[in-house]
């Protein structure tokens, strides 16, 4: 369903490549891991897939199911079904978390053509899907992400994911500063919305995730391109021997 | 000190177009010495300190420039609100339109009425706050109201005001050029809200002297702007008394010219002042908040929040100052102007100032200008939000602290829905 081909990118600004071939393919039902060493283009990668600002694709492509994502606005892309949990999550004063989710929920129902959700099934569906990630009513009527902890901020982009069912997820570093117990909400809530027709991208420093995600393909990503991919073995690779070895070897 | 001649030559240019209305001896009197006042000053002009940023010419000129009406079919705000209404078309009074004042449960009477009558309590108000707001700068738009306003309102009261006054103003002829003055007095305890709506006239010159006795509270919450060719200079001066609550909002929307005045003094211990403005400019609006706020008294509280946003070439002023007298200890104030610039054709003017003579206060004030925040439009982008959408969203998100000082829920979404109305109109 995600297919990115042969992607180059480079920052707009200045003439800096990140990304200098990237090839990968999701399939549906399907859960792929990146892991890779700090600056190796991750987040770039995750964020020329949504849209951001501020980066030029020089070659190659990236489509979701078939329709070519770079040539849409990002939120055709969420319309499209593509999501992407910031690995660091934006704080927004003065726009309340219900107002804005529930704005974006209408938003993407109108683009595909859906009819709107009532506040009253809203509110139904939201109370019952933050329960689950233990995200009180009080921090829902917060506006965004103001004054949340590292872990609430993190909580609240896997209850986005929830309320807003993408397609394909994208998730960059939603580990990362939770404690054990955040880990296991976080992983039990994506692990809710794997079925068939659902693909992840889950990028990652630690294999502990993975034990909780289990992926069914891992990639490690370095200087800008893939250069290893194998099965959750892989992971373990990393978490025992660090990157030398699979960089050496790629080289 | 005599004026400089351009000065002296302008303000009689403009005395010359102008006649003293009709009405009792005290009113007289107010009205002679004001005049008097307006001679001593001068009217504005460029070279003023205090208009470095706004040119007075238009406000000064005798003729008032021709404004067009209106051309959208917005509704006038508070209209499912029970309320008192007072209309004036084009600075005339509408008795058809406005309901019966001597229902109304409180003293409201029309001020062509008050200065026609020989004793009148509002003797006691009527250009007093504006000539005391005179010093330590002088306001001579003011001064010129005090003395040829031709009506307004004079409003006392001495309990609860069950109903808020709604002063409404029409624009129906494109050369009008009016003058009114309000007068309100909240004796001990009393508490009222006044509304204030609409374009007026071509040409508006305002005053509105609030007197807020011990222990009263009083609220304001206006809307101006609508019929953008319009050019207004508004005054509010109050005066505080002990453990008084005075709270003023302002939404303007579109105007070629609006100087917004606000004049305060806390007299009495454990007052609190605020002051809150929120405007939206789009191409050649040109928008003035001017506020001077001056402690008096111990343990008093001012807060001044003014947000504005504009685009397309709009101009945003701000003047505010705080001034902290010896004797007003304990002293809580706090001023922010900040303007939202849409894009790179769009000016902030800020001139934001502290003043203080005592040393048991807590002072702050910060003004910034700023852009929509990349960051933030993209993740509401990112989660399927509309480009348009997310931009007005954050435009209001970037208000909210001013619309919060609205204390009336319903007043509060009322104005929430002019401001997401004018941004829909107005696409970016
Ligand atoms: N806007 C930018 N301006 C300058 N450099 C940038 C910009 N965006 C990315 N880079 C650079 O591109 C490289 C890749 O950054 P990216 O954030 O994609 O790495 P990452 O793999 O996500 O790293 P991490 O594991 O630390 O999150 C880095 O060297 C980074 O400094
Ligand atoms: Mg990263």
């Amino acid at each position: 369903m995600l297919e990115i081909k042969n992607l180059h990118v480079q920052l707009e600004e200045e003439d800096k490549k990140i990304l200098k071939g990237v090839d990968l393919t999701v399939e549906p039902g399907k859960v792929h891991a990146i892991m890779g060493p700090n600056g190796s283009g991750k987040s770039t990668l995750s964020y020329v897939l949504s849209g951001r600002d501020g980066y030029e694709v020089t070659e190659g492509t990236a489509t979701l199911d078939g329709q070519d994502l770079l040539a849409m606005e990002p939120e055709e892309r969420a319309a499209a079904g593509l999501f992407l949990a910031f690995q660091y999550p934006v704080e927004i004063p003065g726009v309340g978390n219900m107002t804005f989710l529930r704005t974006a929920v209408n938003a993407q129902r109108k683009a595909r053509g859906q009819e709107e959700m009532s506040s009253t099934e809203f509110l139904k569906v939201i109370r019952e899907k933050a329960k689950e990630l233990q995200i009180d009513a009080e921090m829902l009527k917060r506006p965004v992400n103001v004054g949340f902890s590292g872990g609430e901020k993190k909580r609240n982009e896997i209850l986005q994911m929830a309320m807003l069912e993408p397609r394909m997820c994208i998730l960059d570093e939603t580990d990362s500063g939770l404690d054990v117990d955040a880990m296991k909400l976080v992983s039990d809530g994506v692990n809710a919305l794997r079925d068939e027709g659902r693909g992840f991208l889950v990028i990652t420093h630690y294999q502990r995730l993975l034990n909780h995600i289990r992926p069914d393909v891992v990639h490690i990503m370095s200087n800008g391109r893939i250069v290893k991919t194998g099965g959750p073995e892989l992971a373990l690779e990393v978490e025992e021997n660090g990157y030398a070895d699979i960089l050496g070897e790629a080289v | 000190m005599a004026l400089p001649q351009v000065k002296l030559d302008a303000t009689e240019a403009r005395l010359a177009a102008l006649a003293l209305p009709a009405g009792g001896s005290w009113i007289t009197a107010a009205r002679e010495a004001a005049l008097a006042r307006v001679r001593e000053m001068g009217l504005p002009g460029r070279r003023d300190e205090y208009w470095k940023f706004t040119r007075p010419d238009t406000l000064v000129q005798p003729e008032a420039p021709k404004a067009a009406l209106f051309s959208h079919d917005e509704a006038m705000p508070f209209l499912d609100l029970d309320r008192i209404c007072v209309v004036f078309v084009d600075g005339v009074f509408d008795e058809e339109a406005s309901d019966d004042l001597g229902a109304a449960g409180i003293e409201i009477e029309r001020l062509a009425i008050a200065g026609a009558q020989d004793i009148h309590w509002a003797r006691d108000l009527y250009g007093k706050l504006e000539e005391a707001g005179q010093n330590p700068v002088m306001r001579p738009l003011a001064a010129l109201n005090t003395a040829f306003a031709t009506d307004g309102v004079a409003i006392r009261v001495t309990g609860k005001a069950e109903k808020p006054v709604s002063l409404v103003y029409h624009h129906r002829s494109e050369t009008s050029d009016a003058m009114l003055h309000h007068v309100i007095r909240l004796e001990q305890g009393a508490e009222l809200t006044v509304l204030e709506n609409g374009p007026a006239a071509a040409r508006f010159n305002k005053v509105m002297e609030v007197d807020v006795a011990d222990g009263a509270t009083f609220h304001h919450v206006r809307t101006q702007g609508r019929d953008h060719e319009r050019r207004a200079a508004t005054h509010i001066f109050a005066r505080l008394g002990t453990e008084s609550v005075f709270k003023s909002f302002t939404m303007t929307a579109n105007g070629v010219m609006t100087r917004n005045e606000c004049v305060i003094e806390l007299t009495g211990d454990d007052a609190v002042a605020h002051v809150a403005g929120a405007a939206m400019g789009d191409g050649d609006f040109h928008h003035d908040d001017t506020v001077f706020i001056t402690h008096d008294a111990v343990n008093c509280e001012s807060r001044q929040v003014f947000k504005k946003v504009l685009r397309n070439g709009a101009t945003g002023v701000f003047q505010g100052k705080i001034l902290v007298q010896p004797e007003a200890q304990k002293t809580d104030g706090y001023q922010i102007s900040q303007s939202l610039l849409l894009d790179d054709d769009s000016t902030f003017l800020a001139k934001p100032e502290l003043e203080i003579y005592a040393d048991d206060v807590a002072c702050s004030h910060g003004s910034t200008t700023g852009a929509i925040d990349e960051d933030m439009l993209f993740y509401l982008r990112a989660r399927g939000v509309p480009l348009k959408r997310a931009q007005d969203l954050l435009v209001l998100a970037f208000l909210a602290e001013a619309v919060e000082e609205i204390e009336n829920p319903a007043l509060r979404e009322s104005i929430t829905v002019r401001l997401q109305g004018w941004l829909e109109r107005h696409s970016h």
